[in-house]
């Protein structure tokens, strides 16, 4: 055996080795999808009412802020229920006024209603509830769909469930479901608002020098102490936020000033002009980050900012990665709440299977019976690289965590099918170039060589297709790609190189020979 | 043992031919199609869930049974815990009526076929409407990723081979497609993720066996100087015949294995992939070359010969450095 030969079997053998590595236990490392192992279901019920009840107090604040813009003095702008909003003393000289401002801002989706003593009330169209109770189920269809993708979860079920705002969830594999649920379940929803007061031990105390009354156009929220307090404090802070989740480009982990774990976000364009604005104007004051109605931290605006700004508190590391994923997958619209939560079988079920598993061991057989009474003794050199290069496509699949389901497995299927193609095409060369007159070893080194073109050109435009179907299609298409793609890398590395090694290896025993068993 | 020893068929004689069948087949698929519409499975059309709690263990393959004599693609599946006894049972939306009326409908259908079977005392735990998993915006995303691996290849054999090549690939691609479509409307079977699946499988056959072909043209263009491209074609579908045969010989065997004995749930999808081969290999030998050399002859004709031979210098050159 030459040196060259064993530093190539040495490496063949370390692949080997590695890919074992990678999937074994293959009880604890290759995961099986719904499909074939089942998991949770969960159905959640989004709270629509949230949706009203939010654009029902940004129109009131909208027509506040315009009312007081143009000069019209009113009493008091205050949300009534979750789809209506109460207009008292509008005096009654600019009445005229009050209903022009009133038909341009708010008119559009709320119906107007007057009563004596310039009081008005304006209700949510119905048009406008049912829109906007859709347009939250939906949003939260494609939050928790991102959401859960983004976890990880290979092709998980999400669909519109039951009479409208509910929504089911399955997802493969038990051993993370609680972190899912705080992932699905978290609002995430962060809104930067400039504080007027505070940090005060309790909502009394804050609003003492205020008479006790929440000025219209602020709110009371509460928060964890900064550094070394205890107990919770209150903040009184603007009741419309400067810049809000949609605002955001990205949000990642990172560190704080002291070390600790935070989570740093920026601003898409259009919320860096705003955050630009808002900060220059607030300078010296104090700028409350609020998270699901809770103040995180509230840092003093030291000069302009315009798009990066950073969430600190005292979090985990992990709360951090959760966090950030769930600002990147969008705010929830709404809140939700768990109707049902039950473990699954398997989709295909478990006799079919079993039928599948026994099915494709019957076809494995008689492709192998083939190949050995065709190829005669190469056939087994055939199967060996087919065989390896199953191996190593299950270490790749252990060791990126991708999960197998049935898609997954007809791109193993159609790796299997190259693997033998690849060694067919090979084997059908070898005999060619014997049939024109060449020697054992100079045919194996003329096949190899002619054919590797061939089979680059295959697997590279099937790596095209693959990578493709990758960057643009969701769930099964996914999955299918990447087995497609782990799969032919693996062929390649098998049917040319491991495939010419172990003829090579059965060359140098007889290095005269003039006939292959083939 | 040798399959063909020096196979000289004549196949590029037959190409006519061969264009106005699969054309043919091709028209009566898309009228197929359309006339039938491609039946959609739960996946993309949402539908009924239904949820049974039997008094004693019965086995979803007892449920399925039960169900064989609905319409539709059904999923069973075990819900809870094994001793649970319960099964949730997931059927795709009927054909026509409210949505009010097909939960109603799908849950008596569900029960009526129980009690027929007879398998055992049961209760209606729920019944809900369910979406569809794949909804609009998921289909068009699929739709995308699709058309962008089929221009991904197209670019790739137009690179490396020629821009008729190419056309020729994705023709027979497209071919068998279409063709596995009309054979699942004409058996009557759904469009699930998992005959998705298969149909992305038989594409990656169909272009991985039609560039096997090109790959042999290109390398006999060297000696074959001067022969016209028509013969070049045939030679290079005989060499490599044995090998067509023999690769679609053993993925046919082991899906035939997979359609016989994998049960009725992987039917559909070993039905499709079955198809997909035998359409796949006759397409790369008929259809795939045929459309090259069509195409390559409407490029070169209108020259004149000393033009067409010119043409073909720097392809040589630039196969060189490859």
């Amino acid at each position: 055996m030459t040196s060259n030969l064993r530093w190539k079997l040495i490496a063949i053998l370390a692949v080997i080795a590695l890919a074992v590595l990678a999937f074994y236990p293959p009880k604890d490392k290759v995961r099986l999808g719904l499909d074939l192992k089942g998991g949770v279901h969960l159905v959640l019920r989004v709270q629509t009412d949230d949706a009203l009840k939010l654009e029902t107090e940004t129109s009131a604040e909208r027509l506040r802020d315009e009312l007081s813009r143009q000069g019209v003095t009113v009493g008091s702008v205050a949300a009534q229920d979750v789809r209506s909003f109460r207009v008292e003393g509008v005096p009654g000289d600019r009445d005229a006024d009050f209903r022009r401002i009133a038909e341009e801002w708010v008119g559009v989706s709320f119906d107007r209603s007057s009563s004596a003593g310039g009081v008005y009330t304006f209700t949510l169209k119905t048009a406008q509830v049912t829109r906007l109770r859709q347009e939250a189920v939906a949003q939260a269809l494609q939050t928790i769909e991102r959401r859960v993708n983004e976890l990880g979860v290979a092709e998980p079920i999400v669909a519109p469930h039951g009479d409208g705002d509910q929504i089911l969830v399955q997802m493969p594999g038990v051993t993370d479901v609680s972190r899912a649920k705080e992932i699905i379940r978290s609002t995430a929803l962060l809104e930067l608002k400039i504080v007027e007061d505070g940090p005060a031990p309790s909502r009394e105390a804050l609003l003492a020098a205020r008479g006790g009354q929440v000025p219209p156009d602020l709110e009371v929220v509460p928060g964890a102490s900064e550094a070394g307090g205890t107990g919770p404090v209150f903040y009184l802070v603007k009741r419309v936020a400067g810049i809000t989740g949609r605002d955001l480009r990205n949000a990642r982990g990172s560190l704080d000033e002291n070390n600790q774990p935070a989570v740093s976000f920026s601003l898409n364009q259009q919320g860096a002009d705003k955050f630009g604005q808002l900060t220059a104007q607030n300078i010296g004051r104090q700028l409350a980050i609020i998270l699901d109605g809770r103040i995180q931290s509230a840092p003093t605006i030291e000069g302009r900012i315009y798009d990066e700004g950073r969430i600190s508190g005292s979090f985990t590391q992990q709360e951090v990665q959760d966090l950030s994923l769930t600002l990147r997958s969008g705010a929830l619209p709404a809140s939700l709440t768990y109707l049902e939560e039950r473990t699954v079988g398997p989709s295909l079920g478990q006799d079919s299977i079993r039928a599948g598993v026994l099915a494709s061991f019957i076809g494995l057989g008689l492709v192998t019976l083939f190949m050995l009474a065709y190829y005669k003794l190469s056939g087994i050199n055939a199967l060996l690289s087919v065989s390896l290069n199953l191996l190593i496509l299950l270490g790749f699949m252990a060791y990126i965590g991708a999960v197998m389901t049935l898609p997954g497995i007809a791109g193993f299927i159609l790796t299997i099918g190259m693997g033998v193609d690849s060694n067919v095409l090979i084997f059908e060369r070898i005999k060619e170039e014997m049939a024109a007159g060449k020697s054992a070893r100079g045919a194996v080194a003329a096949g190899f060589d002619r054919v590797f073109l061939t089979i680059l050109d295959t697997h590279v435009a099937s790596l095209i297709s693959a990578a493709f179907l990758f960057q643009f299609g969701t769930g099964p298409i996914r999955g299918f790609a990447t087995t497609l793609f782990f799969g032919l890398l693996a062929n390649v590395f098998t049917a040319v190189f491991v495939s010419r090694t172990l003829f090579e290896l059965i060359l140098s025993r007889r290095p005269q020979a003039a006939k292959l068993s083939i | 043992m040798d399959l063909f020893t020096n196979a000289n068929y004549n196949f590029t004689k037959w190409r006519w031919h061969a264009i106005a069948f699969s054309a043919l087949i091709v028209l009566l698929g898309l009228v197929q199609i359309a006339r039938q519409g491609m039946p959609l499975g739960i996946d993309f059309s949402g539908g009924t869930i239904v949820i049974l709690k039997f008094q004693q263990a019965t086995s979803e393959q007892q449920v399925r049974d039960a169900l064989d004599t609905l319409p539709g693609e059904k999923v069973v599946q075990q819900y809870g815990a094994a001793t649970n006894n319960e099964v949730l049972i997931r059927l795709p939306q009927a054909a026509q009526g409210e949505q009010g009326t097909s939960l109603e409908q799908g849950a008596r259908q569900v029960m009526d076929a129980v009690k027929a079977a007879n398998i055992g005392q049961f209760t209606v735990t729920s019944t809900e409407i369910v979406g569809p998993v794949i909804g609009k915006d998921l289909q068009r995303k699929g739709i995308y990723a699709t058309l962008a691996s089929i221009l991904g290849i197209t670019l790739y054999i137009a690179f490396r081979f020629r821009p008729s090549f190419a056309v020729g690939a994705i023709a027979a691609t497209l071919h068998d497609v279409i063709v596995t479509f009309a054979f699942l409307t004409f058996f009557g079977y759904e469009l699930s993720l998992n005959i998705i699946a298969a149909i992305l499988t038989i594409t990656g056959y169909s272009v991985n066996d039609t560039i096997v072909i090109f790959d042999r043209v290109r390398e006999n263009a060297r000696t074959m100087r001067g022969v016209a491209l028509e013969q070049q074609v045939n030679t290079a579908v005989n060499q490599t015949l044995s090998r067509t045969i023999i690769t679609a010989g053993t993925t046919f065997l082991s899906v035939l294995a997979l359609y016989l004995f994998g049960g009725e749930v992987l039917e559909g999808f070993a039905f499709t992939m079955l198809v997909g081969i035998v359409s796949g290999t006759y397409s790369t030998v008929f259809i795939a070359s045929s459309i090259a050399i069509a195409l390559s002859k409407n490029v070169v004709q209108p020259a004149a010969p000393a033009r067409a031979v010119a043409s073909e210098r720097p392809r040589r050159r630039e196969r060189r450095n490859v």
